[in-house]
């Protein structure tokens, strides 16, 4: 006779409406010469041919704020759908400039702030640049069998253990004074150039940049030791610290 | 306001109920007013370890349904009339445990009684969070062997970052260690985690270290809490941990393979 729990079952509904952080690839101008903006765009094109596959770009109006000059979506639109862009919105520009964009149905993304770099990394970074980690997110508490831990745009410190099971990830690098013994991933955005130091080498698994190894590829000479590791072109070194 | 102990440890088999038990009947018999609450719906035990499995009438769930006053399902120790016993429903779901219910009747219970030990049960679902979200101390009960020592870790990160006081940001639940089945001639052997290598994972308060031991069993079938065997290594070894808990520094027996007299190996013992 006992009722069910009282929770609202979403199974029924049709579709559900989340919020997502995207990275999508940005088109900043600085003319308005459409031709020349589209021979460039082929250039580079033919550069990377695999990028430009029906690509989602946002085009960053933001260079011509000030001039407040006209552009001509219509054809820089065809252009960019010519060599495999997706325009699907913009970021900055003039009013008048916002405005015609959204005649043609672009979407009006949150305007950066003329000259300064917007804090979000929901922007352009391309795969490898390296991301300077502004901030240290300082964990002192031991990190339990589970949990997860991410600094986002940061380093991350670690002063106690990291047990088995956990995982603690950073796009900045990555130090435990204690004995890591779960999974660290540094550099997790892409930045080649982070690295994992630790007092006691015992991981389920390391990563830099997606480049990994696990407990049985670091079993050896440097299991148990104080290290650091760090990548050398698309290998992980691992040494004594 | 009662102290809220949660007897947990995320692996199942380790011990937990009878922990629950002896750690009630040791805090009843020093006088404080216990009552030790069945948080295992569907799979109740806690009424046959302290022997009053005949004397069951209504429930922990139906006091949150409402079906029964707290009085009415409450039973009363036979031996020590400071403790009682909330059994747990056999036939229903845990879904009918409800955080408020829960709260509601740990509050009603806290106005009552110094203490108020839930016995969770096995796993990190429902029931096993519902033990612990009210929590202000927890004892871990965990055996020194590795899949036990993994479980008491994942059970300590949810703990602290699920229960009450973690969402409230108070002072968090004080967590203690209490390593059971303890066998210090395996250890010796090499063959058993010893209270250093599980400390060197979990970093806990040693509460106390239970010596593996046939009286518990014993205990279990007879009904009879295994603290009130008071020859039994076992029993003295609980004994020693409700103490420490009241406060009093002991020193922790049963950590040293026990030399035996030559009449002694005779004669077993």
């Amino acid at each position: 006779m006992s009722t069910p729990a009282t929770r609202q079952t979403r199974e029924s509904d049709p579709c559900e409406l989340k919020s997502s952080v995207l990275t999508l690839p940005v088109l900043k101008l600085h003319d308005t010469d459409i031709d020349q903006i589209a021979e460039h765009l082929s250039q580079k094109a033919s550069e990377a041919p695999g990028f430009f596959h029906n690509t989602p770009v946002v085009i960053d109006l933001t260079p011509l704020e000030q001039s407040d000059a006209e552009v001509n979506f219509p054809f820089l639109i065809g252009r960019m759908r010519g060599l495999g862009m997706q325009p699907i919105g913009i970021q900055g520009g003039s009013a008048a400039q916002r405005e015609s964009a959204e005649l043609m149905e672009l979407a009006v993304l949150g305007r950066t702030g003329a000259g300064n770099r917007a804090p979000s990394r929901k922007e352009e970074k391309s795969p490898n640049e390296t991301t300077s980690s502004k901030n240290t997110l300082l964990i002192s508490q031991p990190v339990r069998s589970g949990q997860r831990i991410y600094a986002s745009g940061a380093d991350l410190i670690v002063t106690a253990q990291v047990s088995s099971g956990a995982e603690i990830f950073a796009d900045g690098n990555i130090h435990v004074y204690g004995t890591l013994r779960g999974r660290a991933m540094a550099g997790i955005k892409g930045d080649v150039t982070a690295r994992i130091f630790c007092r006691n080498l015992n991981a389920e698994m390391v990563s830099i940049a997606g480049r990994y190894k696990v407990s049985e590829d670091l079993a050896g000479q440097h299991w148990g030791a104080s290290i650091q590791i760090y990548l050398q072109g698309n290998k992980l070194v691992v040494e004594p610290i | 306001m009662a102290r809220i102990i949660v007897i947990t440890s995320g692996k199942g088999g380790v011990g937990k109920t009878t922990t629950s038990a002896a750690f009630a009947m040791g805090l009843a018999n020093k006088g404080h007013r216990t009552v030790v609450i069945d948080f295992d719906v569907g799979l109740r035990n806690l009424d046959l370890i302290m022997g009053c499995e005949r004397r069951v009438v209504y429930d922990f769930i139906n006091v949150i349904n409402k079906e029964a006053k707290l009085n009415q399902a409450l039973i009363r120790d036979k031996r020590c009339k400071e403790l009682y016993i909330l059994p747990a429903s056999q036939t229903r779901d845990k879904a009918a445990l409800s955080m408020e219910g829960v709260g509601e009747v740990l509050e009603e219970l806290g106005r009552d009684f110094d203490f108020i030990i839930c016995d969770s049960p096995a796993g990190i679902e429902h029931g096993a969070t519902m033990a612990m979200y009210f929590a202000d101390d927890a004892i871990v009960v965990t055996n020194p062997e590795v899949s036990s020592v993994r479980d008491s870790d994942r059970m300590l990160g949810i703990m602290a970052s699920k229960s009450r006081r973690a969402e409230n940001n108070q002072e968090p639940i004080r967590e203690y260690l209490l390593l059971s089945r303890y066998s210090a001639e395996r250890v010796n052997r090499g063959e058993m985690l010893s209270v250093e290598d599980v400390q060197e994972i979990l970093s806990l308060d040693l509460l106390g270290v239970i010596p593996e031991s046939l009286a518990v069993l014993d205990a279990s079938n007879k009904g009879v809490p295994v603290i009130l065997n008071s020859e039994s290594t076992a029993g003295q070894a609980y004994h020693d941990a409700v103490t420490r808990y009241l406060g009093e520094d002991l020193p922790h027996r049963f950590l040293e393979v026990e030399k035996k007299s030559l009449f002694g190996r005779l004669f077993g013992g």
